[in-house]
């Protein structure tokens, strides 16, 4: 679980982030939504220590990130496997040396056990006979299916996904969705969504924090969504009219889908 | 850590985050057998990757200072055979640590500036940092470790080269034949000017390998910036090559 606690973040005279408070449950998929500079990208890097906060606490399990020497936030960090909006896989490096490479880091496993764990991984995310290829041979699915197996590889307790659907086609999209939702059931852990893909909200938002100008302006659930009334949130939910028409003409077959 | 890169600043916010970054680089690695695996890259990188062309520039330094040298002495009642001990001597003291400097800081500078940006900007040393690697230790140390190592020999075979392109040149010009200009490479030998010419070669190595470094390490922004940053570190490694070079001949050569 991770709580964040009145996380404010300003850059200059410029305040981006204005007290957020919320909790990112385990097991579940977490979304963080909002508009092109509504502030989730500097939420998320808060919450993984690529920026410190202003003021305000970020706790895993109950541990102060924040407050936290370097020496244990590198024990936390070690808790964490990140996918990047553009994979940021290792040019230099094969998919094999790219997932290999937390263990190869952080392990004293055999390389034969190193192996075996990133072809278990590899064939978790669907990715098998690229072992040897270069991330600059693969298409943008296999990156992000390439940046999930390293992520996953040393069995993190936190997962942290930022914008997974950028650039794909909404049929891998749902591909690399339902693998991150599978994921996180399977191994328990916290994963936190940084999204603007409406299909991952709909179908995925075990929670949803919605921020709006560097604020919390709602947080629910992918039922709840569909009831609430706060106008920025469906302003930008069903963006167009069409969307809107839809969601009025389908909203209790909606309801009734989602909730099962 | 990422703060730090949209922060701006002038010389001294510069000068002290790079001293912090060089303090970085020498703190204990996560994985020894990680770090000498990307120091031997490193040193292929730097080392290997450069040797061509420092042979190539050398030769014709060697044959250009033979020629011009040559035709200062002809006429003079200097022997011809002091036309190897001049090249000689300027390789070993100046223009070998010297030329060798200047080419990697536009080789090796641009290369280094320009991988390290390419992996700001696609969030690779974000991805690092994220793992818990220290990543200035890890991206930037092993660069260190191989241009100290690799420069002084780029630059011994930068001065045997010169010294051959010089023997051919002399010979085939006609203005000193191979007999006298070897008889003038064997006239003396000044150890100290070799343990100064290495140590020019270490301290250049060090100089354009960081100032590099630390320019693409906090690059940020676009392709552009990268290009930029690229340019700022040929720009400065330069600069500084040759001040440590007139600080290091006046402190070495007293």
């Amino acid at each position: 679980m991770i709580e964040v606690r009145d996380v404010r973040k300003s850059f200059g005279a410029q305040q981006v982030l204005k007290g957020i408070s919320t909790v990112f449950e385990a097991g579940k998929n977490n979304l963080i939504i909002g508009k092109s500079g509504s502030g989730k990208t500097v939420l998320l890097k808060c919450i993984v220590g690529l920026l410190t906060p202003t003021d305000g606490h970020i706790f895993f399990d109950g541990k102060d990130y924040v407050a936290m020497n370097m020496a244990d936030k590198v024990d936390i960090r070690r808790e964490l496997g990140m996918l990047f909006q553009g994979g940021a896989l290792f040019d230099s490096l094969t998919v094999e040396e790219n997932v290999r490479f937390p263990l190869d880091m952080f392990t004293k496993m055999s390389m034969s056990d190193k192996k075996d764990r990133v072809n278990e991984v590899l064939k978790r995310v669907n990715l098998v006979n690229a072992n040897n290829k270069f991330p600059s041979q693969l298409s943008g699915g296999m990156q992000k299916r390439t940046g999930i197996a390293r992520a996953i590889v040393m069995n993190p307790k936190y997962l942290f996904c930022d914008e997974p659907n950028s650039g794909l086609d909404p049929q891998t999209s749902i591909v690399i969705d339902e693998l991150i939702m599978e994921i996180t059931e399977e191994y328990q852990i916290t994963t936190i969504t940084n999204t603007h893909d409406m299909n991952s909200v709909i179908t995925n938002g075990d929670k949803i924090l919605f921020l709006h100008e560097g604020s919390k302006h709602w947080e629910g659930d992918k039922v709840s969504l569909f009831e609430s009334d706060n106008k920025e949130l469906i302003d930008f939910i069903f963006a167009s009219d069409f969307l809107k028409e839809a969601r009025d003409a389908r909203h209790d077959k909606l309801i009734a889908k989602l909730s099962k | 850590m990422a703060e730090y890169i949209h922060a701006s600043g002038g010389p001294i916010f510069h000068i002290g985050r790079y001293i912090l970054m060089i303090k970085r680089c020498f703190t204990r690695p996560e994985r020894a057998a990680m770090y000498w695996k990307e120091t031997l890259r490193q040193m292929s990188n730097i080392g290997v990757g450069s040797v061509m062309i420092i042979i190539l520039i050398s030769f014709f330094i060697g044959a250009v200072s033979t020629v011009q040298f040559a035709y200062n002495l002809s006429g003079s009642m200097v022997p011809m055979y002091y036309v190897g001990y001049i090249v000689k001597e300027s390789l070993i003291l100046e223009l070998a640590p010297t030329i060798s400097g200047l080419i990697l800081a536009g080789k090796v500078g641009s290369n280094l500036s320009s991988e390290l940006g390419t992996m700001r900007l696609t969030e690779q040393i974000d991805a690092l940092e994220i793992m818990g690697v220290n990543t200035i230790s890890y991206l930037i140390g092993p660069k260190l470790a191989a241009a100290i190592t690799m420069v002084p020999i780029l630059v011994i075979i930068s001065t045997i080269t010169g010294i051959i392109g010089g023997l051919i040149a002399g010979d085939l010009t006609g203005y000193v034949s191979s007999t006298d200009f070897t008889q003038g490479v064997l006239m003396s030998f000044v150890a100290k000017n070799i343990y100064i010419m290495l140590t020019k070669a270490a301290v250049f190595g060090f100089l354009l390998t960081s100032i590099s470094c630390y320019q693409g390490f906090y690059s940020y922004g676009s392709s552009i910036e990268i290009g930029k940053a690229s340019t700022r570190a040929v720009v400065l490694s330069s600069i500084m090559v040759l001040v440590a070079d007139f600080i290091l001949a006046w402190l070495l050569l007293n």
